[in-house]
């Protein structure tokens, strides 16, 4: 039984869930990811581990509310239970005394962002996160990051809370500095993490990102999650999530990404319409 | 039509055809996922047990990768001893009910049977399938399990490797827990094998009678990345075996071989038999095939992947297969529903690239023509590409059936196993045993790509390997 023990609103449409699951508690390290399924006809969905706690047996995972099964994910409560939940997947962050750090978080990626910051800061490196949010109150988990790297910049695309605009605009000016970073993690929508690969490529410095493409299985068997990476073809799942960004074809994962847009759609209007009826 | 037939002072009556097996009508079943051939009545499997010779010397026998007795139950089920025919298949064979339907036959027993060399031969598979079906129908007796060793098992996959495996260990006394990645237990039963051709109430009755002995099973372990094989030993196994198949989708390496429209054969497949994705929107995983389909390759599972896109919705299903028809790897009877269901082939052709479509997605194929040239190693006639052959299909799906390669995960985090530079465990063919301690593997993960029965029975002899190894008879690890 994967049982809800905690549930905790971030945002009107950002949840937190802390999740009974002894052996992926016992295991999971930065940047992995695990897979739920809610019920008997559910999809099986990827979605990073936030944070474990190997005593209690639990993960906490975020997730934002965008299709059927994360807005019903988001009506569980606590006390409930998930049917199916298997981790940790995928390979761990590669964690080690790089020197300077910049891990960038986009959206819900700030959940994923904390454990990498947390295991860099811990290897011994310097460690500068920058959060973009698009607006303040998409904003969560800034103390708890506070507390786990040297320096915190935060922007919102809407100027609503510290300052206005894009998180490329913040590590445009990092890289700029005297001392630039030796590695650079992105985690977040898309766009974000191939905005941070134009910026970084510019001034040659390595900057990986962690991928988020369709998934069934999450062990290398249904192909789906299949990313171009420097020309070859490479499972997310297994070998990845985390590729190097300036060699991950974003294009054609864009691409890969709206394979099923259109039942996505569906499936969500109908869950939606059913709400409203009860 | 019968034939009368010298043999010495008796006279054998031949039968030169087989009784037909009923099947559904291929406007019909294509339609739905319903299983297409329908079993024998228990008069049907009495008159073609009939027709088998008895021969002194059971070539059929030979021919079966796990040596079921095959004489023996055809005789019993002459007699109308069912019961005792059942139990004499399950003497080798713990899965009938599953290898009566999937089994390649006819390169097996029905191939080796001497009454087949000038008529058909005895349907050797359709009698295992109709008593493994009379036996679920009747509800499976539990056997008697030998008096508790003492002794834990891990058995790393619920395939049919590991189902075979962990049966055998539990009746013979030892506790076994099975460790299943996915949220269901059956390995490629359940992802791999459609509806159509192996129902899955049946792989789940042979898992129901396998936790009725005892067998514990817990699934979403992914053993390589949730516990390594050495925590498995922490937790108190003596033993484990891995059989953890080939499920790892090969694909050509063609350019826009990634274009959206694109998948393997395996991805598609497990959407519409684990997910039910052809119940969306009640079933919660969706599912996308469009009008015209081309299946890359020839084998069980380019057939498997035809008929499950018919199935869809598919206008025109077409596989694309590099040798002749001669040399097509799927099981005939598979071939010939297919192309029953519509399926069209190409053969002696292979894609050369993916081209994208005004959207971006799949749009064409591009494919050369191939003639077959000398023999290969295999013994089959390898195909040579004809230059200048190129031709472009119009497409909207490419399912990529070329074969699969062994999972990766255990081989990744447990250094001291050793692994073929192909990434197969490597073993010991009679024992199963592996380079490191305690640790036994069989099926697909250790001799790649191959059959249901031929996992089976890499099982079970695993399962006397460990057995021995347990009661401190045979220490596989003392020889070396």
């Amino acid at each position: 039984m994967f049982t809800i023990v905690r549930k905790e609103v971030l945002s009107p449409s950002v949840k937190l869930m802390e999740i009974e699951a002894p052996r992926i508690a016992r295991r999971a390290r930065a940047g992995q990811f695990l897979i739920l399924r809610i019920n008997e006809r559910g999809e099986r969905i990827p979605l990073t581990v936030a944070d474990c706690d190997p005593e209690r047996g639990t993960v906490t995972i975020v997730f934002m509310e965008i299709g059927k099964t994360t807005y019903a994910l988001g009506r569980m409560n606590q006390g409930e239970a998930l049917l199916d939940v298997v981790g940790p997947l995928g390979r761990p962050t590669e964690i080690e005394r790089f020197g300077r750090v910049v891990c960038v978080a986009g959206g819900v990626g700030t959940a994923a962002v904390y454990p990498m910051c947390r295991a860099f800061q811990e290897a011994g490196n310097e460690v500068i996160c920058i959060v973009g949010a698009r607006t303040k109150e998409l904003l969560f988990w800034e103390e708890r990051l506070r507390s786990v790297v040297g320096e915190l910049l935060i922007t919102t695309d809407d100027g609503s809370y510290v300052r206005k605009g894009f998180v490329t605009d913040v590590l445009r000016e990092v890289v700029e500095r005297p001392e630039p970073p030796d590695r650079v993690v992105a985690v977040g929508p898309l766009p974000m993490m191939r905005a941070v690969c134009a910026v970084t490529r510019e001034y040659g410095v390595k900057t990986i990102v962690s991928l988020n493409p369709i998934m069934l299985d999450g062990i290398g068997m249904c192909g789906a999650c299949r990313v171009t990476v420097a020309g070859k073809t490479r499972m997310a799942c297994v070998e990845g999530p985390e590729f190097d960004g300036h060699e991950v074809d974003f294009d054609e994962l864009a691409q890969r990404l709206r394979r099923y847009q259109e039942q996505e759609r569906e499936a969500l209007a109908r869950f939606q319409a059913e709400c409203d009826c009860q | 039509m019968t034939v009368e037939r010298g043999q010495g002072a008796e006279k054998k009556k031949i039968i030169p055809e087989r009784v037909p097996m009923s099947r559904r009508d291929p406007a019909e079943r294509i339609r739905d996922f319903g299983e297409v051939a329908g079993g024998y009545t228990p008069d049907e499997a009495m008159a073609e047990a009939s027709r088998c010779l008895g021969c002194k010397q059971p070539y059929c026998r030979e021919g079966c990768p796990v040596g079921v007795d095959i004489p023996a139950f055809i005789g019993l089920i002459k007699e109308g001893l069912f019961e005792a025919a059942a139990a004499k298949v399950r003497e080798e064979n713990l899965l009938p009910a599953i290898c009566g339907r999937v089994c390649p036959q006819e390169n097996q027993c029905e191939q080796r049977c001497t009454l087949g060399q000038k008529y058909e031969p005895v349907a050797i598979g359709r009698l295992e399938r109709f008593l493994g079906d009379y036996e679920l129908a009747r509800g499976k007796e539990v056997p008697e399990t030998a008096p508790p060793s003492g002794r834990r098992v891990a058995v790393v996959g619920s395939g049919p490797g590991g189902l075979a495996c962990a049966a055998d260990l539990a009746r013979l006394g030892h506790r076994v827990k099975l460790f299943e990645s996915l949220h269901v237990p059956g390995g490629v039963l359940v992802y791999g094998i459609p509806e159509f051709r192996l129902p899955k109430r049946i792989v789940q009755a042979e898992i129901e009678a396998l936790c009725r002995l005892g067998v514990e099973i817990e699934c979403n372990v992914v053993v390589g990345r949730t516990v390594t094989i050495d925590e498995l030993f922490a937790e108190g196994f003596d033993a484990v075996f891995v059989g953890t198949g080939a499920g790892s989708p090969r694909f050509p390496g063609i350019p826009g071989q990634n274009l959206p429209g694109v998948q393997s054969a395996n991805g598609l497949l497990t959407r519409v038999n684990l997910m039910r994705a052809y119940r969306f929107p009640e079933y919660d995983t969706p599912v996308r095939i469009g009008r015209r389909v081309v299946v890359l390759g020839g084998g069980n599972v380019a057939m498997d992947a035809a008929r499950t896109a018919l199935r869809l919705g598919a206008d025109e299903v077409r596989v694309v297969y590099r040798r002749s028809r001669e040399e097509l790897p799927a099981r005939q009877e598979e071939v010939h529903h297919a192309e029953e269901e519509g399926v069209r082939f190409t053969f002696l052709a292979a894609p050369v690239r993916c081209l994208a479509g005004p959207d971006g997605r799949l749009g064409a194929l591009e494919c050369l023509r191939f003639e077959l040239g000398a023999p290969d190693a295999s013994g089959r006639r390898s195909p040579v590409p004809i230059p200048g052959s190129e031709f472009i299909m119009e497409v909207d799906n490419v399912i990529v059936a070329i074969g699969q390669g062994p999972n990766p995960l255990i081989q990744q985090t447990t250094p001291d196993l050793e692994v073929s530079p192909k990434g197969m465990i490597v073993a010991d063919p009679e024992t199963g045993a592996t380079s490191k301690r305690g640790v036994f593997a069989g099926g697909d993960i250790v001799a790649g790509a191959a059959t249901v029965i031929m996992a089976m029975g890499a099982g079970r002899k695993a399962a006397r390997a460990i057995d021995a190894y347990l009661r401190g008879g045979v220490d596989p690890w003392n020889r070396r």
